[in-house]
């Protein structure tokens, strides 16, 4: 894995004015190309600006935002940079410019330049790719949340970016919505290799990613595997987090001196953890039913 | 006693038209005085369609809904006495704020009822503290306040006109764990000392769990099940088949049964997890 | 409510009409109403009554939604043809001056209504079976020519885009707001003109508001996907004649000759 997207010494104040305070406080991070980093953090720790960092949207007050190299700051790179860092917002409805979705999901190529043909064929493997094919002539204002998002994630894929920043795309939708586009975004990393950096602060879906970054005030406090990340549930909480259930009651259990692992992600490694707790002595294995 | 019921409750949109729909049918329960209710299902189940029948936003194709024993389109020109007594936050109610003070949004409820200025200022500023808004909020533009703090102020709005019945949809959509918490704990002590009825409806079963005395599962339409929130959350599976996502602890509780562990699976919380979980390494020493 | 109204609406579908090159469509809905106005008499009409409803048939669209569309603004349609009973002058049928009058004004109000409906009909025709991205594109494209007097095609083309999609969006908006205000007490169905519109702010305002989020959303979501105007923007879909273009502009061409014809040959009246 090779660097793709660098943040050095970053410092961002929204108003020029001397005393505000940053709402990015020294922020250094490296991004490597294919991986599935997630950003969590509350509201207001500065994880959607931080975000808009990543393709120019906004630009830093001090230090630098490289992607493959290329300077954020630099003015003939904008394109460059946008083509190849696509950023998903969190309203489905307002990033939908045209009013059939195949159309909505051409119109990133279609800016870029690329012949009517090559568009096409770009749109409809895009549309395959978040399973959307069959929508392709409806008017998106009757889809359902999850699905306009994936027509969003669609629009951006098109223009075939090496990397896609979601910021928050499942806050505004339901549980059904938010597994959607969280499965439609897992399948993007595993085979198409499309690096993610995922916006969020549900820890059911940090927990996903290869690597899970926490900011609070502009600043990094934890970046690490989700596993040596979520082994602090205190600290966590402290920065107005939740931890996923599994991980709190394995933490909780294991503060009590039990004999628990350091740190369980899912439910079934939760469960399995506890089984080996409280089956009967004697018995090596039960058999699971069936 | 009573507060609400409905019977036979049945809504049919776009009726006679190519679009037609029905969007529920056949629903009947009655709410009692004082309870805190909580509504699940998933999106289209039909739960958004419910309340607002129950507070005369939308009129029932068949069916009727009775608040304190009164049929409320008995008098159709009265309805909006109906909108007063039963207070329905929508989801993400920040959205309907417009006056220019917060103080002043607050106070267009208890203006429409017609009441005299020291009494609304009563109520605003009663529905601000439970709402959790400090009261140098009151006089700032609501579109300077944070996300969260809009929420508050909007769900005050309908706080302040002092309803015996209060419906919030989805109050905790995209606020962060923090802000969630905060709003739910919110509500809950609004409920404890106003002791009046509360309808809430959301896709988190755990906040749900947290709050509701009694839970209405909704699905397709139709009322799937009434009962209190114990035996509802104990049938994981059923809910689950109905599309409905449980908690994560109770999946665990779930799975452990499978494997043979006697454990309660009518478990949602962390803290009920714990105990279960401590309860049973008593029993094993 | 609003949602119902059909006048505008696109239906998808796959007929031959559907099948045409939206340019085409505009051009050849623009020269039919010239000629359902230039038919001066009951045989022309006839024809290009005929022809509007040959076409209406061939979109395969049910005709229920054709009357749909006429019921909106049926009350202009019985308005226009009372007028034009009462206030017929015989101008057009000077041959007979006297009891005419009356005579003249219902022609009149026969040519008249027949005239809006066919009119509507062949409107319907292009916007049900033409969608809103095809029909800003070939606006586009019609327009095209006029870039050299400075005007900004394809920045009004893309406020056409933007308006369709954000219309339905923008009245469920409305719908809520409106809801949301009603369960406070909002009253906004009685009292004079000055309380009725000041029981509108608490709806406006908000819906302001929002529509000001929107665009600044929308106005993110398109810079990220490098929109530049409309400068080295290629579009996914190539408009192109097809011989179905061909063949509808030359059968309409027939039945605009028969009209003249008949105009010039059968007296201006029956």
């Amino acid at each position: 894995m090779s660097a793709f997207i660098e943040v050095k010494d970053l410092f961002f104040r929204y108003e020029e004015a001397e005393n505000t305070p940053f709402a990015l406080d020294g922020v250094n991070l490296t991004i490597d190309k294919g991986s599935f980093v997630a950003i969590v953090g509350h509201n207001g720790s500065g994880k959607s600006t931080l975000a808009k960092h990543f393709n120019s949207l906004y630009l830093p007050t001090t230090g630098d935002v490289l992607v493959e190299g290329m300077n954020t700051k630099d003015d003939e790179h904008l394109f460059d940079i946008r083509k190849s860092v696509g950023l998903v917002l969190q309203n489905p409805d307002n990033q939908i410019v045209a009013g059939i979705v195949e159309e909505d999901v051409a119109f990133g190529c279609e800016n870029l330049g690329i012949p009517p043909k090559e568009i096409r064929q770009r749109v409809d493997e895009a549309l395959r790719a978040v399973d959307m094919y069959e929508y392709r002539r409806h008017s998106p204002d009757k889809l359902s949340g999850g699905q306009k998002q994936r027509i969003a994630i669609a629009g951006i894929i098109a223009m075939e970016p090496v990397c896609i920043v979601l910021d928050e795309p499942t806050a505004m939708l339901d549980p059904q919505g938010r597994d959607e586009v969280i499965q439609t975004i897992q399948k993007l990393n595993r085979e198409k290799g499309i690096t993610i950096i995922l916006i969020t602060h549900y820890m059911e879906e940090a927990v996903l990613a290869d690597r899970v970054v926490m900011i609070d005030s502009g600043k990094v406090f934890l970046d690490g595997t989700p596993r040596e990340v979520f082994a602090n549930v205190g600290l966590l909480k402290q920065h107005r987090l939740d931890v996923p259930q599994a991980t709190e009651l394995n933490a909780k259990l294991r503060n009590c001196g039990f004999d628990l692992p350091e740190c369980v992600l899912g439910e079934e490694e939760c469960a399995e953890a506890l089984f080996r707790l409280l089956k009967p002595a004697g018995k090596e294995d039960i058999p699971t039913e069936e | 006693m009573a507060v609400l019921k409905v019977e036979g409750l049945k809504l049919v949109y776009g009726a006679g038209t190519s679009f037609e729909k029905t969007a529920l049918s056949d629903v009947s329960f009655s709410v009692n005085e004082g309870e805190f209710i909580g509504i699940i299902g998933h999106t289209g189940s039909g739960k958004s369609t419910l309340v607002q029948l129950l507070n005369g936003l939308l009129k029932p194709t068949a069916g009727t809904v009775e608040l304190y024993g009164k049929n409320i389109w008995k008098e159709p020109k009265k309805i909006r006495q109906v909108r007063f007594k039963v207070g329905m936050v929508f989801q993400y109610p920040e959205y309907q704020l417009f006056e220019e003070t917060v103080y002043k949004d607050i106070a267009f409820g208890p203006a429409n009822m017609g009441l005299f200025e020291e009494e609304i200022d009563k109520k605003v500023r009663a529905a601000a503290e439970f709402a959790g808004l400090k009261e140098e909020l009151l006089e700032k533009s609501p579109f300077d306040l944070s996300g969260g703090e809009k929420r508050r102020a909007a769900i005050a709005g309908v706080m302040a006109m002092d309803p015996d019945v209060l419906i919030l949809d989805e109050p905790t959509a995209g606020l962060d764990p923090l802000g969630r918490d905060a709003l739910l704990s919110q509500i809950q002590s609004y409920h404890e000392v106003r002791k009046n009825t509360v309808i809430l409806v959301s896709h988190s079963m755990e906040d749900i769990a947290r709050m509701a005395d009694r839970v209405l599962v909704m699905n397709k339409g139709k009322k799937e099940m009434f009962d209190t929130t114990e035996n509802i959350f104990s049938q994981g599976k059923t809910l689950e088949k109905m599309g409905l996502r449980v908690p994560q602890i109770t999946r665990i509780m779930l799975l452990l049964r499978e494997k043979g562990i006697p454990v309660d699976t009518g478990v949602l919380t962390v803290e009920q997890g714990f105990r279960e979980i401590m309860h049973h390494m008593a029993l094993l020493s | 409510m609003v949602r119902d109204i059909t006048l505008g609406q696109f239906l998808p579908g796959h007929s031959f009409i559907h099948k045409m090159d939206a340019r085409a469509k505009i051009l050849l809905l623009m020269a039919i109403v010239v000629f359902i106005f230039v038919a001066g008499n009951y045989v022309s009409l006839l024809m290009m009554t005929i022809v509007s409803l040959l076409i209406v048939l061939m979109t395969r669209i049910k005709f229920r939604m054709y009357l749909k569309s006429m019921k909106v603004i049926l009350f202009v349609i019985i308005f226009t043809g009372l007028i034009n009973v009462f206030y017929g002058s015989g101008e057009v049928l000077w041959e007979w001056q006297f009891i005419r009058i009356t005579w003249g004004g219902i022609h009149n109000a026969i040519f008249v209504i027949i005239r809006i409906i066919t009119l509507v009909m062949v409107s319907s025709v292009l916007t049900f079976t033409t969608s809103p991205s095809d029909l800003t594109d070939a606006i586009e494209r019609l327009l095209k020519p006029l870039k050299i007097f400075h005007v900004k095609v394809h920045e009004i083309a893309m406020m056409m885009t933007i308006a369709l999609r954000f219309i339905p969006v923008l009245l469920e908006e409305t719908d809520k707001i409106m809801n949301a205000q009603k369960a406070r007490g909002a009253d906004m169905e009685s009292g004079g003109i000055i309380r009725r519109v000041k029981a509108l702010m608490p709806v406006l305002i908000p819906l302001f508001v929002s529509s000001f989020r929107r665009a600044n959303d929308l106005a993110m979501a398109m810079e990220c996907r490098c929109y530049n105007g409309g400068n080295g923007r290629t579009r996914m879909k190539v408009l192109h004649f097809s011989w179905r273009d061909l063949a509808a502009a030359i059968f309409l061409l027939l039945t605009f000759a028969g009209v003249i014809v008949c105009n010039i040959f059968v007296p201006a009246v029956m």
